[in-house]
C-alpha cells in the first residue's frame, strides 16, 4: 500500500514537472473530414509542425464526417461546448456569426490580399473565416466529342451562349451515343443545388434573393429573368438532355468516365480522377445565359469560435496554416484550387499550363459567392425543392411564387436577420 | 386501502427507474416541450428570443379556403377554350397574389375541380403538409390491411411440422432484422429507372414489351413503390406475432373440430379467427403506428419527391425542424400527429373492445 501511494505521488509530481517546463495552452479544433485519410493526413501534418515551431500552444484536433458536422457545432454550440478552432462551409459563415458562435478573426486583412474572393468569408464588414481553397464547377466535355458534333471550344473570354449551349444539348441527344447530353447530378438534392444551379438563375439575371438588404425574395426569385430560367430549366429535363431527379448518384461520379453522357457539370473535385481515365477531358466555363458567366465560389473556411478564450493561439494557427506550402499541399492531394496565386504555382495541376490552370481562372473571374446572409441556410433549402420540383415538371411560375412567400416568411419570422 | 405498487416494494420501483426515467426524459417531456414550442416561433438556432405566437403556427400549417374562378372570356363575352376546348381559367396566382385579396395572400392551389365555366380551386396555406397528411393516411390505409393480411398467411402457411420449416421461417423474417436504411438503399436500385433489377424482370417476362418505369422519379408510381416495398420489409415482425398467437391455440380444439367434420374454411373461420383476436389487436395497432411514423424510407429514396408525392408527415416534420430550423413548425407536425394517432388508437381499442 506504501509503495503504491509512493508511486502515484511521485507521477503526480512528474506530471506536473512536464506541464510547468512545457506550459502549453491546448487548443480544440474540429474538422469536417472524418473518413477521408488523405486529408486527415494532410490537417494533422500541420497541426504537428505548428505544434512543433512553438511552445505556446498545441493543437488537438478532432474529426467528424461531413454528412453530422453541421448538426454536431449547432449541438455543440446550443450547449456551450464549441472548440476554439473550427471549419466550415462558406456559405453557412454568416448564420453562425449572426447566431453568435463565431468571433471576427483577430488577424490583419492584409495578410489575405491574395487570397482568391471565393476564400474570405466575410460578413457585416468583419472577416470572420478563411479558406486554403476554393473549389470550381465546369461542364467536363471530350475534345473528340466536341470535335464530332462540330462544336465551338467556349473560352473565358467568349463561353458559349444559351443558343450554343443548347444546340450542344440537342446535337448530343441526336447523335444517339449517350444516355442523355448532360449530367447535373440531380440526384445530390444537398447543398450541390444552389452551389451548381444558383448560378444558371443568375446568368438568366435573377438570383435567390435581393442582395441589396437581403430583406425579400419577391421580384428577384420570381421576376421575368427568373421565369425565364425556370423554362429553360425545365425543358432541360422535358427535352431529355438530362436525367432528373430519379438519377442514380454514381453516376454523378462515373457516368461521364463511361461514357454515358457527352457532358457533365461537375465540380473540380472529381477532376484528378476524371484526368486519370479521360484522356481528352475539357473544363469549360459555364455558358452564359445572358448576364455573364458565372459559377458559385466559396468552400470550407477556417475559423474561431466566440467561445474561444484563446483566440491569439487560434489565429496564430490559422495564420500558420494558411503558408503557401499547405495550400499547395491540399491542392496536390485533393485537387482543390489553391487560395494564392503563389501556391498555385507549386502545385502539380493548377500552376501556369498545368492541366486545371482553367480552374483558377474560373474561380478568380466567375466566382460569385451565394447569398452572404443568415437565412442562406433556409434560403438554400427553398431553392432546392423548387429547383427540383420544376425539374420534375411542377408549374414554374406557382413554384417560385411559393418559394418567394417561403423566403419571405422566414425573414419575417427572424425580423429580418438583423444583427444584434 | 393502499394499493400493492405504494406498499413495501421498493424493490420493484427500483427495478422499474431506470426505464421510468428514460421514458420520462426521452419521451413524456419531449412531448410536452413540443406542444409549448408549437405555440411560440421557436427557431434551431437564433439569437433572438423566443415569442410566444398563439395559434400562428396552426393557423399556418392548417388553413384551408375555396375560391371560385370564372372562365376567361373574350370581347365578345364567349368562354376561351383551349385546343380540346376545355375553358380555360385565369391563374390562381390571380388570387392569391393579388392585393385586394390580402386573406388569400401566401395560399396555393392543393386541388381542383371544375364545373361548366366554373372552377372550384382549393387552396391550403401549406399546400406540403397538407400532402404529407393525405399520402400519410393513404400510406397507412393501405398498408394496415395488406400487411396484416400478408402477415397472417404467412404464419399460417409456416405454422405446419415439416422438414426444413425454420428455413422459411427465417427468411422471411430476414428483412426486419436488416436495418430500413439498408433495405431503402438496395430497393432504391431495385426501383432504378434505366436498368434496375424490377425493370429488367418486368422486361425478361414479357419478352421486352415491358417499356422500363422510372418507379422512384415518376410522381404516380413513387408512393406506391414506397408502399410495396414497405410492406415486404415489416411484414415478417407481424408474422412473428401471429405466429405466437397461433400457438396459443389448443391442438384439442383442431382435433375436435376435425371430428366434427369441420371444413378447412370453417376451422379458420371458428377456431383459428376466435383464437387471434388478442394478436389481431395487437397487429392493427402497431402497424398503424409505425405507418404514421413513416420517414427512413422517405429520407433515403425520394426526400419527399417527385413533386411532393412521397411527403410524409414525420419526414416534413423532420425538414422543418432541422432543414428550415424551424423548431416551432416542426413541432407543430408532430402535435398534430400525436393527436391523429391518439385519436385512431382510441377508435381501434373502441371497435375491437370485448363485448
Amino acid at each position: 500500500m506504501k509503495m503504491l501511494n509512493l508511486t502515484a505521488g511521485a507521477l503526480i509530481a512528474a506530471t506536473g514537472f512536464s506541464s510547468a517546463a512545457f506550459a502549453q495552452t491546448t487548443l480544440t479544433m474540429w474538422y469536417h473530414g472524418a473518413g477521408n485519410k488523405v486529408e486527415s493526413a494532410l490537417i494533422n501534418q500541420i497541426i504537428d509542425d505548428f505544434n512543433a515551431s512553438q511552445s505556446d500552444w498545441k493543437v488537438e484536433l478532432e474529426s467528424f464526417p461531413q454528412n453530422s458536422y453541421n448538426d454536431s457545432v449547432t449541438a455543440a454550440a446550443l450547449a456551450g461546448n464549441l472548440p476554439d478552432i473550427l471549419d466550415m462551409d462558406g456559405p453557412i459563415m454568416p448564420n453562425w456569426a449572426w447566431s453568435g458562435y463565431l468571433q471576427p478573426l483577430p488577424i490583419d486583412a492584409a495578410q489575405f490580399k491574395d487570397f482568391l474572393p471565393g476564400t474570405k468569408g466575410i460578413y457585416d464588414g468583419k472577416l470572420y473565416s478563411i479558406g486554403l481553397w476554393d473549389a470550381a464547377v465546369a461542364l467536363y466535355a471530350r475534345k473528340s466529342t466536341m470535335e464530332e458534333l462540330g462544336l465551338r471550344t467556349p473560352t473565358l473570354d467568349k463561353p458559349w451562349s444559351k443558343d450554343e449551349f443548347m444546340a450542344a444539348m440537342k446535337a448530343a441527344k441526336e447523335s444517339g451515343k449517350f444516355d442523355a447530353a448532360i449530367d447535373l447530378g440531380m440526384s445530390d438534392k444537398g447543398e450541390w443545388y444552389p452551389y451548381a444551379f444558383l448560378p444558371f438563375l443568375q446568368s438568366f439575371g435573377g438570383d435567390l434573393i435581393d442582395r441589396t438588404d437581403y430583406q425579400s425574395a419577391d421580384g428577384v426569385l420570381n421576376g421575368d429573368a427568373a421565369l425565364a430560367w425556370g423554362d429553360w430549366w425545365q425543358s432541360m429535363f422535358k427535352n431529355g438532355y438530362a436525367p432528373g431527379t430519379s438519377e442514380d448518384p454514381a453516376d454523378h461520379e462515373n457516368g461521364f468516365i463511361d461514357g454515358k453522357y457527352a457532358f457533365s457539370w461537375n465540380g473540380n473535385w472529381n477532376a484528378v480522377k476524371t484526368m486519370a481515365k479521360v484522356e481528352d477531358v475539357e473544363f469549360l466555363p459555364a455558358p452564359d445565359f445572358g448576364n455573364g458567366s458565372t459559377i458559385g465560389g466559396g468552400s470550407w473556411q477556417f475559423g474561431i469560435s466566440a467561445a474561444s478564450k484563446h483566440a491569439d493561439g487560434a489565429a496564430d494557427f490559422i495564420k500558420f496554416a494558411t503558408q503557401d506550402k499547405y495550400l499547395a499541399a491540399f491542392s496536390d492531394a485533393i485537387g482543390l484550387i489553391p487560395a494564392t496565386k503563389s501556391a498555385a504555382q507549386m502545385t502539380e495541376n493548377y500552376k501556369e499550363g498545368g492541366p486545371l490552370a482553367v480552374f483558377f481562372g474560373l474561380s478568380q473571374a466567375q466566382a460569385k459567392k451565394r447569398p452572404v446572409t443568415p437565412g442562406y441556410v433556409v434560403e438554400s433549402k427553398v431553392f432546392q425543392k423548387a429547383a427540383a420540383d420544376i425539374a420534375d415538371g411542377a408549374d414554374v411560375a406557382d413554384t417560385l411564387d411559393a418559394a418567394v412567400d417561403q423566403i419571405d416568411a422566414d425573414i419575417k419570422r427572424n425580423d429580418g436577420y438583423k444583427t444584434h | 386501502m393502499r394499493s400493492s405498487l405504494t406498499s413495501s416494494n421498493r424493490a420493484g420501483w427500483a427495478f422499474a427507474l431506470p426505464g421510468i426515467t428514460l421514458i420520462f426524459a426521452f419521451i413524456i417531456l419531449p412531448f410536452f416541450l413540443a406542444f409549448g414550442f408549437s405555440l411560440t416561433n421557436q427557431r434551431l438556432i437564433s439569437p433572438n428570443a423566443t415569442r410566444y405566437v398563439g395559434l400562428e403556427n396552426y393557423r399556418d400549417l392548417l388553413g384551408l379556403a375555396v375560391v371560385t374562378l370564372d372562365a376567361k372570356r373574350d370581347a365578345g363575352g364567349a368562354i376561351e377554350r383551349d385546343a380540346e376546348g376545355r375553358p380555360e381559367f385565369p391563374r390562381v396566382r390571380s388570387v392569391t397574389r393579388n392585393p385586394d385579396y390580402p386573406q388569400y395572400r401566401g395560399m396555393r392551389e392543393w386541388f381542383r375541380w371544375t364545373g361548366g365555366d366554373k372552377a372550384h380551386v382549393v387552396i391550403a396555406s401549406d399546400v406540403v403538409f397538407m400532402k404529407a397528411l393525405f399520402n400519410t393516411c393513404l400510406f397507412v390505409l393501405i398498408v394496415a390491411p395488406l400487411q396484416a393480411g400478408f402477415a397472417l398467411g404467412l404464419a399460417l402457411l409456416i405454422n405446419q411440422r415439416l422438414r426444413g420449416i425454420t428455413i422459411f421461417r427465417a427468411i422471411y423474417f430476414m428483412p426486419v432484422v436488416v436495418s430500413i436504411v439498408v433495405v431503402s438503399l438496395l430497393w432504391r436500385f431495385i426501383y432504378d429507372g434505366h436498368d434496375g433489377l424490377l425493370n429488367n424482370m418486368l422486361a425478361a417476362l414479357s419478352w421486352g414489351h415491358f417499356r422500363p418505369v422510372d418507379w422512384l422519379g415518376n410522381p404516380d408510381t413513387a408512393l406506391g413503390s414506397i408502399i410495396a416495398m414497405s410492406i415486404w420489409q415489416a411484414v415478417g415482425f407481424h408474422m412473428v406475432i401471429w405466429l405466437a398467437g397461433l400457438q396459443t391455440i389448443s391442438p384439442t380444439l383442431y382435433e375436435a373440430a376435425a371430428i366434427e367434420g369441420a371444413s378447412k374454411w370453417q376451422t379458420f373461420r371458428y377456431v383459428t379467427w376466435p383464437g387471434l383476436r388478442h394478436a389481431a389487436v395487437l397487429v392493427l395497432i402497431v402497424i398503424t403506428m409505425q405507418a404514421f411514423a413513416l420517414f427512413t424510407q422517405i429520407d433515403v429514396m425520394t426526400k419527399g419527391g417527385p413533386l411532393d408525392s412521397t411527403q410524409s408527415l414525420v419526414f416534413q416534420a423532420v425538414q422543418r425542424g432541422y432543414g428550415l430550423q424551424d423548431i416551432a413548425g416542426g413541432s407543430t407536425i408532430s402535435v398534430i400527429l400525436f393527436v391523429i394517432v391518439l385519436t385512431i388508437s382510441l377508435l381501434q381499442r373502441w371497435l375491437t373492445r370485448e363485448r
